[in-house]
């Protein structure tokens, strides 16, 4: 073997980490799994912004300024206004509209242009290959992208169905566009001939400007603000990535943290086996410590043991999360399902930014894990730790209550905390202080407990409960990692279950009639006309039939649109077609109509009960009493619900998107009986019928509660990997326990106690110290639930939701988690039961 | 070469315990002492105190005229570091460092260049017969074997102070004999001081002097 100060410092170094292989593999993996979790998560958000944000940009173009209005439109005249200015070099109108394609059930962005002024605002939207140059002119020509010609699964020549109304307009695909960077499906037509054909004449819903050179960009918005009707703005186009990144910004932080609790877990892995190599090398430490190696020498070496591991890991999760990154993508969609990202199929890539600073997270929380038991090998005495059968009493000395009381109370202070920029991050705090706290708090919730106990009379567990009531210290280090995965399991749980049994609650308020139909959900230029409606009223077996038209209202520059729900509703009973929650005022006859707004508007817009507010409605700005708050799970960006009444005498709008029908028959039964002939009848009398969605109430429940539980299966996944580290950090720590106490298993063999009666008592430690570790779990978790419900939730995606618990889950969960830690106890304990340990009692190491 | 005075230190706890009170002794450089008593009277934690592992409550202790009471954690590192050596009763050999690599372990502390450390190490190992198993890992040796290593080990840097707790506690009367032998003659020959704890009457008379420790303080018997 090499003599020389390097190869000596180097297995003073290595030996340790080398010598508990096993170990050390488990908290690599452990430390792989967060930072892949971590990275596959802000990887696959932050491809499916950029994509995202490309996509914006390319159809922005070179503009400066955009005006844009809701969905429906703004009179074009507004259009030759701008454009005379003599500031603006180019104004380009654009009739921006979700359609539904014959056959599909996903939308196709249309964007309709001016191809004379486009081409000086966006160059590569109106660059392909035309058959005839003047196609571009033509009310029947339509230019695709190349990924929606391959999604449409047709070519130059071929034709396509646009649904308009219930009708359906046929267009001829004239070409596809260069443009490299139209990566989601786009399709361009003619102005003039969009708004003859979509119906949409003497609108326009965006107008692009390119200034002139010098001109002031500020001071021209700031003029030009003071002439758009209500409900258009003026903005920059970087405007619009902030708003389209906002609504998906909340869901992809709360994946992020997510994926950084499956790190913490890790982080709380490496705590345990640390503490526990720190245990057992704790007379090596004295004895490097006796012959001159300081203080710091020490710490840099097992710091340094650390971040060697978290390197490792670090690696091989990042490398890891790249490739889940890629898969997910590939199934699930670059919006893990939520849907804020339709149409989109990005290419994953790398992140070396992103890929930093999860290798240093890594590795930050190796080492962070190790400073615990850093610090305690440092400061123990070494004349202390020479001595020999020494490593109990480290879990006997019980710190200081103090902190672990202190971070619960910090938490207490934080769950009170405002959002910050919309994110719950006192919130997560709150929690973190919650998981770290509990942790701390271990060895005296131990000590309360097992010190308490009654003594049994069998002595394997009269044994079992003297060891865990004269080590408390222990279960903190056993227990660290199972209890933060279990409390986060438990909590994710509670709020889950809590979630989907209001969110059904809520379908089932929101769906009282016999059968529902719509003309498309992302559809700009489908509705039912008056005469439709008509028609519909008329069909036999329609008792009754509400109407509902949904329009998007602008209310501010950096937040995305809110829907407003125009239908019949009672202002003086609202609750039976709304689920309100708090308080209601009756709007006066003769004051402002009423509102009813949703909790996310509530908290956005400051809006409360009472207040009269301003919303720009048919171009206008009018005002309106806020009669009641109403929950809304369907639109997290905020909707507003008026009497359809109203809406029609503001705008003259007699169109509608939804209609829901009552039937004349008596029983349940019945009804659902004549569903079908109803839907025939219905198809058979609308001209287009068959673009209509109807569905039973029953359906959309399903496929609604199919979503929510998609948009979940992500956080499922991550909770899984969270419990399995956990497990993990448990079957790894009472290996080492056991390990350490060889000598005593030695001695007890030698006075008499056979290997039944051994594994018994360690069967009943580790049944104790599970039990305890479980309930502190879910006593955790039940708290955590009550911060995520009330406050992550509500800041995040601005919903309440009623506290419903999980018991036949958890009783599963818990009936498991203590089988498999009886188990692990078990096997952990396997070689002290055998010739070995007997031997052991020889010896000093 | 080694001055006590009026060393005492208390322990805390259920009941506190003074287990020193007022102690003094002075060991000329080249002497070697046996300090014997009965078990718990404080022997170790005089040691310990010796070796500034462990802090008095009141008094000094100065070696080659420097207080080590006034020195704080690092400094006394390093001072134990060069000028003190170390036999414990439970060997304390690390069991994933050859033979020679644990005695080399204080040269590398000391920083003592490569090139010199072989022939450094060799010359120890010759010195307590163990120059057949400088390849060997501890636990390929018998104890005594161990205990040999471990006084190589205290003696390589030239320290001017061992300290040896109990060093042939776990021995066999044989061993025990052939290993206080050794220690006494390795010292002798690098020129330390020496300090050895013991209840071992057979092994006290190894000493220049030997003083019993009691709960009046240290009294000569030898």
């Amino acid at each position: 073997m090499e003599l020389s100060a390097a190869s000596v410092r180097r297995r003073l170094f290595l030996a340790p980490i080398a010598e508990h292989k096993g170990r050390s593999i488990l908290s690599i993996i452990a430390i792989a799994l967060g930072v892949a979790l971590g990275y596959a998560v802000q990887l696959i958000n932050q491809t499916a912004v950029n994509e995202f944000t490309q996509a914006v940009q390319a159809l922005s173009g070179q503009a400066d300024l955009e005006v844009r209005g809701p969905r429906s439109g703004f009179d074009e005249s507004l259009y030759p206004l701008l454009a005379r200015m003599p500031e603006v070099a180019v104004a380009s109108p654009v009739l921006e509209l979700l359609v539904r394609i014959a056959g599909k059930r996903e939308p196709l962005m249309l964007m309709a242009v001016d191809v004379f002024r486009a081409a000086q605002v966006q160059p590569e939207l109106v660059l392909s290959d035309a058959v005839e140059s003047i196609d571009f002119l033509r009310p029947d020509r339509i230019f695709l992208s190349r990924s929606a010609a391959e999604w449409l699964g047709v070519g130059v020549g071929g034709e396509i169905g646009v649904q308009v109304g219930l009708s359906e307009v046929r267009l001829q695909v004239a070409g596809i566009v260069r443009g490299a960077n139209f990566r989601q499906p786009l399709g361009i037509v003619d102005i003039g001939g969009a708004q003859w054909r979509l119906e949409k004449l003497g609108k326009i819903n965006r107008i692009d400007l390119r200034l002139k050179p010098g001109a002031g960009v500020e001071t021209f918005q700031a003029r030009v603000r003071s002439l758009l009707p209500a409900g258009v703005l003026i903005e920059r186009p970087e405007a619009n990535v902030t708003r389209g990144a906002r609504m998906s910004r909340a869901y992809r932080v709360n994946l992020n943290v997510l994926a950084l609790v499956a790190l913490f877990t890790g982080g709380l892995l490496v705590f345990s086996t640390q503490t526990l190599a720190v245990v057992q090398h704790r007379a090596q430490t004295g004895l490097l410590r006796a012959l001159g190696m300081t203080g710091g020498q020490i710490r840099t070496a097992l710091i340094g043991g650390a971040a060697v591991v978290g390197a490792v890991g670090a690696l091989a999760g990042a490398a890891l999360g790249h490739l889940a990154a890629e898969l997910v993508i590939r199934h699930l969609g670059a919006d893990l399902g939520a849907g804020q990202f339709r149409g989109m199929v990005p290419e994953v890539r790398m992140d070396p930014l992103g890929f930093l600073l999860f290798t240093l997270l890594g590795i930050g929380t190796a080492v962070l894990g190790s400073l615990v038991p850093t610090l305690d090998a440092v400061r123990a005495s070494a004349a202390q730790a020479l001595k020999s059968g020494d490593e109990q009493r480290m879990f006997e000395r019980l710190r200081s209550p103090l902190p672990g009381a202190l971070a619960l109370l910090v938490g207490v202070a934080l769950t009170q905390g405002p959002s910050v920029l919309e994110l719950p991050l006192f919130g997560y705090a709150a929690i973190a202080c919650f998981l770290v706290g509990t942790i701390m708090l271990m060895p005296q919730l131990a000590l309360v407990c097992f010190r308490g106990m009654p003594s049994p009379r069998p002595v394997s567990a009269r044994l079992a409960v003297a060891q865990v009531a004269g080590a408390p210290g222990q279960s903190m280090v056993s227990l660290a990692a199972i209890v933060a995965s279990v409390s986060l399991m438990v909590s994710m749980a509670i709020m889950v279950t809590s979630f989907r049994i209001s969110f059904d609650a809520w379908l089932e308020r929101l769906l009282p009639a016999d059968l529902y139909m719509r003309t498309g959900l992302f559809n700009d230029a489908a509705f039912l006309s008056p005469e439709n409606q008509d028609r519909v009223r008329s069909i036999a077996g329609v008792r009754r039939a509400e109407f509902l038209r949904r329009q998007q209202l602008l209310l501010a520059a950096d937040r995305p649109s809110v829907l407003l729900l125009a239908r019949a509703i009672d202002r003086e009973e609202p609750e039976a077609s709304i689920p309100l929650v708090g308080a209601q005022v009756v709007a006066k006859i003769g004051g402002p109509p009423p509102v009813w707004v949703s909790e996310a508007v509530a908290d956005l817009y400051g809006y409360r009960v009472g207040q009269t507010v301003e919303l720009p409605i048919g171009g206008r700005t009018e005002r309106f009493l806020v009669s009641g708050i109403w929950r809304d799970y369907a639109r997290h960006q905020g909707s507003v619900v008026m009497e359809r009444d109203v809406y029609v005498g503001l705008t003259g709008d007699r169109d509608v998107n939804e209609a829901a029908l009552w039937f004349d028959a008596g029983s349940a039964a019945e009804r659902s009986a004549m569903a079908a002939s109803v839907e025939e009848a219905i198809r058979a009398s609308l001209p287009g019928g068959t673009n209509l969605e109807i569905h039973l109430p029953g359906e959309i429940k399903a496929r609604s509660l199919r979503v929510f539980d998609r948009t979940f299966a992500v956080t499922y996944g991550l909770e899984a990997v969270a419990v399995i580290i956990g497990l993990f950090g448990m079957s790894s720590s009472f290996g080492a326990l056991v390990l350490a106490r060889r000598r005593e298993f030695g001695m007890l063999r030698h006075i008499g106690m056979t290997r039944r009666q051994i594994g018994g008592m360690l069967a009943a430690e580790g049944a104790l110290v599970s039990a305890l570790g479980l309930a502190t779990g879910i006593a955790l978790g039940w708290l955590i639930s009550m911060v995520l419900i009330h406050v992550v939730n509500r800041q995040s995606f601005h919903w309440s939701m009623e506290l419903h618990m999980p018991w036949g889950t958890l009783s599963a969960f818990v009936a498991a988690m203590l089988g498999l830690a009886v188990v692990t106890a078990l096997a952990s304990g396997r070689s002290a039961m055998s010739h070995e340990a007997v031997r052991a009692v020889k010896e000093d190491w | 070469m080694l001055s006590i005075r009026c060393l005492s230190k208390s322990f805390a706890g259920p009941r506190n315990k003074t287990v020193l009170s007022g102690l003094s002794l002075d060991i000329a450089a080249g002497e070697y002492v046996a300090i014997m008593g009965e078990s718990g009277i404080g022997k170790s934690t005089l040691l310990n105190l010796i070796a500034g592992l462990d802090r008095p409550d009141s008094g000094s202790v100065t070696l080659d005229g420097t207080d080590l009471t006034g020195l704080d954690d690092d400094a006394m590192t390093v001072l134990r570091r060069r000028r003190m050596g170390f036999v414990f009763q439970a060997f304390h050999v690390l069991p994933y460092l050859s033979v020679a690599q644990n005695v080399a372990l204080p040269l590398v502390l000391n920083g003592v260049p490569d090139a010199d450390m072989p022939a450094r190490v060799a010359r120890m190992l010759a010195d307590v017969d163990l120059d057949e198993h400088a390849s060997s890992m501890p636990r390929e040796l018998s104890g005594g074997e161990m205990q040999r290593v471990a006084i190589a080990r205290a003696l390589i840097h030239g320290p001017s102070l061992v300290l040896a707790d109990e060093p042939t506690g776990n021995l066999d009367p044989e061993s025990a004999a052939h290993v206080l032998a050794l220690l006494r003659k390795c010292a002798n020959k690098e020129g330390a001081s020496g300090i050895l704890i013991t209840h071992s009457r057979a092994a006290a008379e190894t000493a220049d002097r030997i003083f019993l420790l009691t709960e009046r303080g240290l009294e000569v018997i030898s």
